[in-house]
């Protein structure tokens, strides 16, 4: 089996930024499923932007190796998904392409920052998209478009191809309508890669079961708390109840050191992003810069022009978290919170063997809502990626006809396992 | 407190050019971020690394790469296989 897709999308919602009408598909585990990349992962021969005019008309000579693999298993790329530029934002509002609305609420955001990805898979434009996320960015969008999305253990899937903003934060997941594509995705896209050289090799091969009895869950109070929409709260208090219906043992745990996980994700980030992104000067891809001027003021000229207001504030965050006087109040601060937090939850899962929460604090909201320049939406889910651990946001009812994302992380490389509970509670609540 | 000051020179090391009009917004932004960031100030340094990780390390081999046009096709100005940059003197 091999042909051409012919993929022509009813995109209301701005949730692709290039789409590719004809895609090549082949035999294997995925043949012929339409697969949607966030627009920060290389396609060779195919626009990828970052969605920042920095990269307008990039066209990468290479795969990534996700990409690779999952043209590999017969998979047709259909297109290349809108996102915050770089990555950095919760509402893919930051986009240099238009913003993204959400398929339930068109008058509200997707998420962010992998919206494009989770609003393509919730209005059944393709039953299977990548998102990265590097402080939520696959699981908030998950969880405000209705959808199930995971960001793997750190090192379980290959960066390579993968635009760096945040390298030691970010993953490459899968993101579907249901628990088992989530799972049939993941298992392709594990393969071994030494392109990435913080990878390892655990390929994931595993089938969803929906076994919990015998399964502790920790339910932290800090996921509970100040900040929590109440609603939300007891929504996904519900559907944890489900979990203890099929067996499961629920006890109180207390990470304290979350309260520092969206400050010290903010630094970390913003440090990073102002290393990585200062190769986009013009020089190498994206709009040229003139090389007849002075250095200094043609990158400086060509990068006003063409990255955005969010991207320009976080790289200058990060060159003064960076620099002398600076560094040691917030970068090396940041990197302390970051091992008070890993060693919390290694601490909390030697009792338990995942811990449950809301994946956000509130539902879907309209953009302009959150007028704070920080993204407030990644309380809850910085901390999986700080600690390196797997984190899945499965849907479990809503609010005012808003979808809520139940988030279930799990110890390092222990993947399976936060699969197999998503995948419980969504079957018993299915049937 | 950063200042306005502050702002050209940081816009400066990083190369992002800045015009006069965005330094007070791009201040007060960076600024409300930083008192966001005072939280950090209570955390306390474990003065212990962290342990269980080790460096992996590989032959240092020739290995097949990009063909020279592939490299080229990106950039916006190039002369005789080379990429082109902005004069540095």
């Amino acid at each position: 089996m091999a042909g051409i897709l012919d993929f022509s999308p009813d995109d209301r919602c701005n949730a692709f930024i290039t789409a590719c009408t004809g895609a090549a598909f082949g035999d294997g585990a995925l043949a012929g499923i339409a697969v949607a990349i966030n627009d920060n992962i290389s396609t060779a021969g195919i626009q990828t932007t970052c969605a920042s005019r920095i990269l307008e008309g990039y066209i990468p000579p290479y795969d990534a190796h996700a990409v690779e693999l999952l043209k590999q298993e017969g998979a047709a790329i259909v297109g290349k998904t809108n996102m915050d530029e770089f990555g950095m934002g919760s509402t893919t509002g930051t986009s240099a392409f238009g913003p993204t609305r959400n398929p339930i609420d068109p008058e509200r955001v997707p998420g962010g920052s992998s919206g494009g990805s989770a609003a393509a898979v919730a209005a059944g434009l393709v039953p299977m998209a990548l998102g990265t996320d590097a402080d939520g960015s696959i699981r908030c969008p998950a969880a405000f478009c209705g959808i199930v999305g995971l960001k793997p253990t750190y090192g379980r899937v290959s960066r390579y191809g993968l635009i760096a903003h945040a390298g030691s934060l970010e993953q490459i997941g899968p993101m579907a309508r249901t628990v088992e594509d989530v799972s049939r995705l993941i298992s392709v896209i594990t393969r071994y890669d030494p392109r990435d050289s913080m990878m390892l090799d655990q390929p994931y091969s595993h089938r969803p079961s929906a076994d919990v009895s015998d399964l502790k869950i920790g339910i932290p109070t800090e996921y509970f708390g100040e900040g929590v929409d109440m609603r939300i709260a007891t929504t996904v208090r519900d559907a944890i109840d489900v979990l203890e219906g099929l067996g499961a043992e629920t006890t109180p745990v207390s990470i304290p050191s979350v309260r520092y996980a969206p400050a010290a994700c903010c630094v970390i980030c913003a440090s990073e992003v102002s290393s990585n992104l200062a190769r986009f000067d013009g020089v190498r891809y994206g709009p040229a810069v003139d090389t007849r001027k002075p250095w200094h003021e043609a990158y400086r000229e060509v990068r006003q022009a063409n990255l955005g207001p969010e991207a320009r504030l976080r790289i200058m965050l990060g060159t003064l978290t960076l620099s002398a006087g600076y560094a040691g109040k917030y970068y090396a601060k940041a990197l302390a919170a970051r091992q008070r937090i890993t060693r919390d939850f290694e601490r909390v899962f030697c009792d338990v063997d995942v811990i449950a929460g809301p994946t956000t604090p509130t539902v879907a909201f309209r953009p302009g809502e959150k007028v704070s320049p920080l993204s407030i939406a990644g309380t809850l889910t910085a901390p999986a990626n700080l600690a390196g651990i797997p984190a899945i946001s499965v849907p479990c009812g809503d609010v005012d006809g808003l979808p809520v994302g139940l988030q279930v992380m799990g110890r390092r490389f222990e993947d399976e396992r936060v699969i197999d509970v998503a995948y419980a509670y969504e079957q018993e609540v299915r049937s | 407190m950063i200042t306005e000051k502050d702002i050209e020179h940081i816009a400066g090391l990083a190369d992002i050019g800045i015009s006069n009009d965005e330094v007070p917004e791009f201040t007060h932004q960076l600024n409300a971020i930083l008192e966001y960031l005072g939280i950090l100030d209570t955390v306390e340094d474990e003065s212990t690394p962290a342990s269980g990780t080790a460096n992996v390390f590989r032959e240092d081999e020739p290995r097949p790469s990009l063909p020279q046009e592939a490299v080229l096709a990106n950039a916006g100005s190039t002369e005789d296989g080379f990429i082109k940059a902005p004069r540095v003197m």
